[in-house]
């Protein structure tokens, strides 16, 4: 059965249409597999070969990895969310009460986003903990590890625009709380936080405001930064691999 | 279908594969301390870990998310303001922060200097060579490190600020700890005692964090008052 499977697997890839879709046959020589990576717009930033060592869980425990899929499982769930939200005080809440008892699996999807969302916050910390203790910021890795800091900064920025869309008492008093900080700010705290807001309180403008960030800006910054992240752990030869990973162990 | 069986083997034809010849110096040895070692292709060895990841991470998720509902309380009212009014569980340490420092200082000023801090950290060469603390003069770093260590709880003591004391006052702890057994039989304080001093700034920024975060999470109530979290409170 796993034979015959695999042998029209191998029928298909060796079909030209297949060949067309991937310019290539089967992946079955190092320079088919290296076609595989650069020949594919998915995969080009990645190098074509990499370090034994750096592949082992300790080397990342593949939280840089992990933080990219959360990201990914947001967006999903996040365009799949707008179809059932109104950016409007108080129509958001009643759209939340619809994803409760209207909208089949609403509930559900509001679930994984939340809990994506919270996850993704925390792996973002420990990727960063992680690539400091690994000594991944020393050179030639230092622009990468500041692109990582703006990736954490989005990602709080992106999580904090996103608690205030429910619209209702938790994310309206924690966006009056923190915005009430920027008001701290010598000079400028109090137009900044205006601009943010789009008034002096936290009303049907903040929540537009706090709607377009998080639904457009801040998802395009951030996919721009990871672009030049990744790219950039290629270009700078890869993984951090510490001499202590020589003594054969995990 | 032999040849298209999947290698497991590790690709390193030393006639085919270029080797990076460098020329170390202490300097640069940051550089180069990770010696390449045997490669394996990308397609598949990484990209068959990635999709496991994923499926993994995705499955684990699902599960949870069918169990634990996202929270919905009433409608946003800005008239009834709830006690504590809470930021999200990230924010709260600088939440537990603002209970100590003025405003300025613990919203803009302390999280200004974190993120000048953090993106300072490559071009200062911190730990470029990962000496130990005790490395070189031990008696003279660990005078240093303890005035200035007596100096910030001293500062910390002046404004209540115990969140932050206690972390502090347990890492400068296991430093001395540590210096006592830098010279002693392996062991984890002795493992402490081979740690940079930069490791040590970090685990002291960790550690207050997690303190400062578990603390405006768990252990306040009304008025930003000390509760517990098994306690019955009204709020």
């Amino acid at each position: 059965m796993a034979t015959t499977f695999h042998s029209a697997l191998q029928s298909l890839r060796e079909t030209k249409v297949w060949k067309s879709i991937f310019r290539r046959g089967p992946a079955n020589t190092n320079r088919t597999r290296s076609l595989a990576v650069f020949g594919n717009l998915f995969l080009h930033w990645m190098p074509v070969k990499v370090r034994e060592k750096s592949l082992r869980v300790r080397a990342s425990y593949y939280l840089g990895s992990i933080s990219f899929i959360l990201f990914i499982v947001l967006f999903v769930t996040g365009i799949l969310l707008m179809f059932y939200y109104h950016p409007a005080a108080p129509h958001a809440y009643r759209d939340m009460k619809d994803l409760q008892f209207v909208v089949s699996n609403g509930v559900f999807l509001r679930n994984l986003h939340r809990l994506a969302a919270h996850l993704m916050v925390f792996v973002v910390f420990w990727h960063m903990f992680h690539v400091f203790y690994r000594g991944g910021y020393k050179p030639p890795h230092e622009f990468n590890w500041i692109v990582g800091v703006m990736l954490l900064l989005l990602t709080l920025f992106l999580s904090y625009t996103g608690y205030l869309l429910p619209w209702d008492q938790l994310a309206f008093w924690a966006v009056t709380v923190g915005t009430n900080i920027i008001s701290a700010m010598p000079v400028v705290g109090n137009k900044v936080r205006f601009l943010l807001l789009g008034g002096n309180i936290v009303g049907e403008n903040a929540l537009l405001r706090f709607y377009v960030l998080h639904v457009v800006i801040l998802p395009l910054i951030a996919f721009f930064f990871i672009g030049i992240h990744f790219w950039r752990v290629q270009k700078d030869g890869g993984l951090t691999v510490k001499p202590k990973d020589d003594d054969g162990k995990e | 279908m032999e040849k298209n069986k999947i290698e497991t083997g590790l690709s390193s034809d030393v006639k085919k594969e270029p080797r990076r010849v460098v020329f170390v110096t202490k300097k640069t040895s940051a550089k180069v301390v990770g010696e390449r070692g045997p490669q394996l292709m990308t397609y598949p060895h990484l990209l068959i870990r990635e999709a496991i990841a994923f499926q993994v991470l995705v499955i684990a998720m699902v599960l949870v998310a069918l169990f634990w509902d996202a929270p919905l309380e009433q409608l946003a009212n800005p008239l009834i303001t709830p006690n504590p009014a809470k930021a999200p569980w990230y924010f709260l340490g600088l939440q537990e922060l603002l209970h100590f420092f003025p405003p300025f200082v613990a919203g803009i000023l302390i999280p200004t200097l974190v993120v000048i801090a953090l993106i300072v950290i490559p071009y200062f060469n911190v730990n470029i060579e990962g000496e130990p603390l005790w490395a070189r003069r031990p008696a003279q770093n660990l005078r240093t490190i303890l005035i200035i260590v007596l100096a910030l709880l001293a500062l910390l003591a002046v404004f209540h600020a115990w969140t932050i004391f206690v972390p502090t006052a347990l890492v400068a702890g296991l430093l001395v700890l540590s210096y006592a057994a830098r010279l002693g039989e392996k062991g984890l304080l002795q493992s402490l005692g081979t740690k940079p001093l930069s490791w040590w700034v970090m685990t002291w920024f960790i550690a207050v964090s997690i303190c400062l975060t578990a603390v405006g999470t768990f252990f306040r109530g009304p008025g930003w008052s000390w509760v517990w979290p098994w306690g019955t409170h009204a709020g």
